[in-house]
This record gives structure tokens, sequence and C-alpha cells, in this order.
């Protein structure tokens, strides 16, 4: 994470709460409303089964001779964690949990569930936000956790390649002592899997600065819905040899075929990391800071976060983090990234006085001065959907919308929903024009519900916007493709879909629409 | 010499000067890596920033400031060009101005508290301050001898690991709370005095953009041993520094009988 994989997660003083910004995304120990989510069949009455067969002994004893008894969890509870998001708002049925060791009990597993027409849902991390990663009936999980050998670093060419299993974190610590990074960093790395991380082409805070998976992945090896081994695992930086295949894996949310191991592109870890912190009293500021930021940092800043007052209520009062600027309507989170001390902080004092010196600018704000600061500023922008949570149900959007329209968006849903949810947030990736917009009630309220869908998804499209800019679509978006997608493309990724899946057993349900 | 200030000569006086010692120190946040030839551990292009006890010492004194009870605070730093970073922190802080006491790199890696002491001890004869803040140790050596050695040195009273520090009761003296094995410690010690911060005397600050940017302008003076007249020959020698011993990983085991297996084959069990 931020050359921040720098950083333990002590701190050596005592601050209320956070346990740093890269601690583990805790799970929160049960929804709001008290115990189990509603089963996902309730919330969506309309999606009926497919036409899959029903699990029977004899498919259960042919799992057990592919990975073993102890692999097969059978058992209601433990099943049961496998079935509900991180969200914690779906919950599935289904009654299996397969966890292979190597691609080829992946592919035993898949074609047997092809022949038979058994769904499956693929597995990794499951921090996935929009409920594509749980079932929604009674498909088999295939869980990748226990495929998480690191399988080599190239400390030349800078090419990692993993098993699908690995987590993120892990694998940054591993690339980190060859002095190298894994070119994305998100609030889930301590349990996400770089396989899931490829299967939903996740953004994060450095894509500002790094590109996205579909960039810096060289390769990947994968299992199709027919149990065939898709072998594209080259670590070649150029190949220019037919239809890049991989790209269509690359954020098919696990609709396409199983990614089994990756080849990633890691940039060499910067040795300078710097972070401002400012405080704005306008959005406008905000766009002019981040001009400034692109002028006068340009070749070395590597995140641009906003953060809008209500978010950073939230993380104070419900976490108890503590904020060193006074109150303002924005905060900005400015990080550097570069080869040498010096000469990075001679741009970052241009940076600050340039922004000191600008109209209606940023008088407030600081620059950490050492690790614990760094990681407790980052914090209280990674920590802001854990303290949504504790409000109670949380309505998340995550969309990207032209600069200027990113707070318009959110003071217009403020307003719409004034009175009927405790808070509406927005903050996100200003530099990649992607706005993370939250509401939060005590409990799910089908009311408010009505009130935010589809109107804000319709907003979006009438400017042109995506309505799903990194999360991607899972089970809770996928019948609003159309408002980001034109109808033929849509019909194009059908077919690619029946030709790679004749039967549909791959993560059903989930990214394409129903018809 | 003692002589002793009581609080309304410290409000009507300019209050107490301060001298505040700041290291530059690799950053704690940081992997230490030893150098292959075991010489030490790798400095080069590694993160450093201020010693944290000593933000802390700062930090004591920029607050002793807005109460009104010192008057003037001054850092100083024993250390390579680059501790001149260190001090525009502490200025960046609230701290008044600095002084950069430069030590060649030659005799960097040898330079011992015994010698910071003695540097420290000829500064304090011209600055005269009344009370010189450190932090209680370093957290590269560990030493927690640098407060103690200064104040014999000077033949000030001392009070160590303090974590807090105010007036005390006929505002002639300063009473300072101090942590230690049995609990804490309260004492009253008169100026001129040598205190060291303890983690709990409080928790520093934020450095603001405009105190980052009035930072710049803030008078930071240099000197060298030699015109302190102090000699830095050592009085150790680092013979080797090693890694601890790398903690061997256990196993993973499948079964019960895999464990009573294993439990058996290392005769922990009959």
């Amino acid at each position: 994470s931020r050359a921040a994989s720098l950083l333990p997660q002590l701190l050596l003083r005592r601050r209320p709460a956070s346990a740093g910004a890269f601690a583990l995304l805790a799970r929160p120990a049960s929804s709001a409303s008290g115990g189990l989510p509603p089963l996902t069949t309730e919330i969506h009455p309309g999606i009926k089964r497919g036409a899959f067969s029903q699990l029977t002994d004899a498919d259960v004893s042919a799992f057990e001779a592919i990975v073993g008894g102890d692999h097969v969890i059978k058992d209601a509870d433990e099943v049961l964690s496998y079935n509900i998001d991180w969200l914690r708002i779906c919950r599935g049925q289904g009654q299996l949990v397969l966890r292979p060791k190597t691609t080829e009990e992946v592919s035993a597993i898949v074609r047997h569930c092809n022949k038979r027409r058994l769904a499956v849902v693929p597995q990794g991390g499951n921090t996935g936000l929009v409920g594509g990663s749980v079932p929604l009936f009674d498909e088999i999980v295939i869980s990748t956790s226990r495929m998480n050998s690191l399988l080599s670093i190239d400390p030349v060419s800078g090419v990692l390649v993993a098993e699908a299993g690995c987590v993120l974190e892990q694998l940054d610590r591993e690339a980190a002592s060859q002095g190298l990074m894994m070119p994305l960093d998100l609030g889930a790395k301590g349990s996400c899997q770089i396989g899931g991380n490829l299967a939903t082409n996740a953004g994060g805070l450095r894509l500002l600065r790094y590109g996205s998976l579909r960039g810096t992945t060289l390769g990947l090896e994968a299992v199709l819905p027919t149990g065939q081994v898709l072998d594209c695992l080259t670590t070649l930086r150029k190949d220019n040899t037919g239809y890049d295949i991989k790209q269509l894996l690359i954020g098919s949310e696990g609709t396409l075929g199983i990614i089994t191991k990756a080849a990633i592109l890691c940039p060499a870890r910067p040795k300078s990391v710097q972070l401002a912190f400012l405080g704005l009293d306008s959005f406008q500021a905000v766009l002019d800071t981040y001009r400034l930021a692109r002028r006068s940092l340009g070749e070395i800043l590597s995140a641009f976060e906003f953060i809008d007052s209500e978010s950073m209520r939230a993380v104070k009062q419900n976490l108890g983090l503590s904020c060193p600027l006074g109150e303002h309507s924005f905060y900005v989170l400015a990080e550097t990234s570069g080869s040498n001390e010096t000469h990075d902080r001679e741009k970052l004092d241009g940076f600050i006085e340039s922004v000191m010196s600008m109209d209606g600018c940023a008088t407030d704000g600081t620059v950490a001065q050492d690790a614990g600061q760094f990681a407790h500023l980052w914090s209280l922008r990674e920590r802001i959907v854990e303290s949504l949570l504790v409000d109670g149900y949380e309505y998340k959007y995550d969309v990207s919308l032209p600069l200027a329209d990113i707070y318009r968006l959110v003071e217009h849903m403020r307003t719409r929903l004034d009175g009927r949810v405790i808070r509406t947030a927005g903050y996100g990736h200003l530099g990649d024009g992607n706005l993370h917009l939250n509401f939060t009630t005590p409990k799910f309220d089908a009311k408010v519900l009505e009130l935010i869908e589809p109107h804000v998804f319709d907003w979006v499209r009438d400017r042109r916007g995506s309505v799903s800019a990194e999360h991607g679509l899972g089970l809770k978006k996928s019948q609003y493709i159309r408002h980001s997608k034109a109808d033929f493309a849509v019909r194009v990724m059908a077919e690619v879909k029946r030709l790679l899946d004749p039967n549909g057993i791959m993560n059903p349900y989930k990214v394409l629409p129903d018809e | 010499y003692i002589h002793i200030i009581n609080k309304a000569d410290m409000a009507a006086s300019k209050g107490l000067k301060i001298l505040v010692g700041c290291k530059r120190v690799i950053d704690y946040a940081v992997k230490v890596r030893v150098k292959p030839d075991r010489s030490g551990v790798v400095t080069e292009g590694v993160k450093h920033s201020m010693n944290p006890f000593d933000e802390i010492a700062v930090e004591e004194a920029v607050r002793m400031k807005e109460k009104k009870l010192a008057g003037e605070a001054v850092a100083i730093s024993v250390g390579p060009p680059q501790s001149q970073e260190t001090l525009r922190t502490a200025l960046a802080m609230g701290i008044d101005r600095a002084i950069h006491v430069e030590i060649p790199l030659a005799q960097l890696e040898k330079l011992q508290p015994i010698h910071v002491s003695k540097l420290l001890a000829k500064v304090c004869e011209s600055e005269k301050p009344d009370l010189v803040i450190l932090g209680k140790q370093a957290i590269d050596d560990d030493c927690n001898q640098t407060g103690q050695m200064l104040a014999a040195l000077l033949d000030w009273p001392q009070a160590t690991f303090a974590s807090k520090i105010e007036p005390s009761q006929d505002s002639k003296q300063l009473r300072v709370t101090r942590e230690v094995d049995g609990g804490m410690e309260t004492i009253d010690v008169s100026v001129p005095a040598v205190v060291t911060s303890d983690l709990r005397l409080n928790e520093p600050r934020y450095a603001t953009l405009p105190n980052i940017m009035k930072a710049k302008k803030k008078p930071l003076a240099k000197m060298s041993p030699d015109q302190l007249g102090v000699d830095l020959q050592p009085r150790q020698e680092v013979i080797s520094v090693e890694d601890p011993p790398v903690r061997k990983a256990g196993a993973k085991v499948e079964s019960v009988e895999d464990l009573v297996g294993k439990l058996r084959e290392k005769g922990l069990v009959k």
C-alpha cells in the first residue's frame, strides 16, 4: 500500500481506536438489525432459479475424490459464512463449499459441474461490494483460498507470478522484499485475493499513478466453465499475437471462468512517499487544488482523494478517530511517490506554496512528518466505509462522472433524501473522476431505496457517466448495465457468455441482466 | 550553580528559556536491515524522521510557551547535514529557532551519548537555558543516557521519564511526574534542570501549513564540534551487528493423529 507498506500495524503512540491504515478491514460483528441478513431471494423475489441440477450425494463424493474430504465443507454453520457478503446485505443458500489446492483440481470440479449442470460461484476474499461473490440459491462455492502460493518474483523485470488465492497485502509484502510494490492498493487489502482483484478489475487508491489491472496484468491462467484450462500465463511485457483473451476475463466478475494464476507487472517501490492533507471550503477549491497538484506534482503524484465533511464526521463520531484540521466542507489527501526525498519535498513545498496563495484556498492543512502521522491521515479516508456501517445499514454507490458534476450529485441526493437518512456521504478518487456516494439508515428501508434507485443511476446516465466505476455490477447493479453501455454492446457480451459458458453455470444471475 | 525562578518572575520576565534536543533516526515504521558486512544497519535511502520521544519533547516545549511558562524555545540537533530537516520539523511545530551541530559523516557512526552530552553541555554554557528537555532515549540505540550524562556534566538536577511537567506548588520549582517501575513518582526540581520525556507526556501536534512555511524563515545556526571544543574520539568499538535469531516456523498438521505423531517424534509425549 502506499509505499505505506513501509508501515507495520503497530503505532508507537496510543491513538484512539485506529489500528493503522493497513489494518485488516474488520468485518462488522453483526448487521445493525441484529443477526443474519435477509435471504437475497427475499430481497429480489423476481429472480428465478435457473434450470440447474440439484446437488446429490454422488456429486459430493465426486468432489471429495478430487479435493479430499477435508476440503469439502458441508457443515451448515461453516457454509453460512461463505453465503454472506462483506457488507452483510446478501445471504445465499449454498449448501457446499469446495476448497481446491491446484488448477487441476479446479478444472476437475468445473468439468464435473458443467457435465451435471450444477451452478457454481467462484469466491476469493469475499470482499466485493455488489453481492457478486456469494450464492443466490444453492450454487456451489469454489473458494480459491488454498491456492495461495507465490510462484515467482523477478526483481529485474518486476514481474510477479502468483496463484489466485494470494492475499493482496501479503503479495505487497513479498514484493517489498525485492524493492517492488503491487500496482494496486485498496481498503480490503488484508483480505482480498489477487484472483478476485483481477476478476473485478479492482481500482483503488493508486490507479491514478499505476493504471488499472488491465494494463498491469501481463498474463493469467483460468479454468473456463467447460473445465478446460486456459493458459495465457505469459510474463512478457509485449505480446501482440492474436486476440487478448485475458482482457475478457479481467473484470468479468467470475462469470466467464475462474482465474487460477496471474502474472503482474510490479512497479519499483518508491523511496520517498509524502502526504499532504488539506482542508478546503468549496468543491471548486478541490478542483482547483487538483489542477495545481497535476501541474506542480505531476510526475510524482500517486493519489488524490477527497472527503466531504459528512464522511469526516462519520469517522470521528463512529470510530473515534481525530482529525488534525478544523471543520471544513472538504478535505483532500495528496500523496507523492518518488525516488528522491529531497527533490520530492521541494516539489511538495512548491505545491503547498501555490495552494496557500490560491484564491479562497487551503490555509488549513498539514504534511505528514513521520510514518505514524502518514498512517493516521490515510486512515481518515480508508476507514470511511467501516465507519458508515456503524450507522446501521449502508446504501453504496460508486459512479464515474465528469469532475464538475461529482459533488452536484451528492448535493442533489442529499436534498432528495433530507430527513430520511442518517447521512449522505460523498468521497472518492477525485483524480479518477470516481465518486463514492453512500447513504445510511438505522435499518434497511425499502422506501429509502426506492427514492435512491433508479434515480441516482438515471442522473448518472444523463451525464454520460458510469453507474459502476470500479465496484462492478455483481448482483446489485446488473439490471442497470444499459445505463452505461449501449444495448448492442450488451448483446455482444451475452454472446461471449454463451460461447464460453454454454450451460450458464459460472456465477449465474450476476453482471448481465436476466434476459 | 543553582538559581530559582518563581512563577511571578516567570510571568513578568519572559518565562523559561527551553532547549530541546532532537535526533534524526530511522523512522520507527521502517523494517531495519543489517548491512551484509555486519558493521551496522542500512541507512542509505531509508526513511528517517525525528525520534518519537524528541517529538514529544518539542511538543512539551511548545505547550509551555503557549501556557506562558516558557518564553523562548530553541531546538538543537547533533547529526549529519540532513538533521536540518529534523530541525525544520521542530520549527514547524512552533519552536523559535534552531541550532545544528554538524557531524562529519566519518565520525557519525561512532558518535556516542557521551559525545552528544558534552556538545550539549557546551551549548548550554553559551545559551544558558533554564530547562533542557530531551527524549528519554533514541529508538535507534535505545541508550537512555544523554539526558542523565548532560545533567551530571552541568551538575544540574534531572527529572527523567517525565509524564507531566508543571510549576511546583510554591511556583519556585518544576513539579515533574515520572514513570518508574513501581508506578509514578512526583518530584520537585529547581531550575535550571534537565528533563527527559516519556511516552505519555503529550501527543505531538501535526505541523500546520502556515507553520511549515514560516519554519523556512526561522533562524537555523550551524556549529561544529571543533568550535565547541569537544573531542569526538570514540570510546567504544562496534564489533558486529546481527539480526535477532529467526523464529523457526511451526508446522501445520492435518489431523489429531498427525499431531500426536509429531509430539511423539519430538519426544514431548510418550
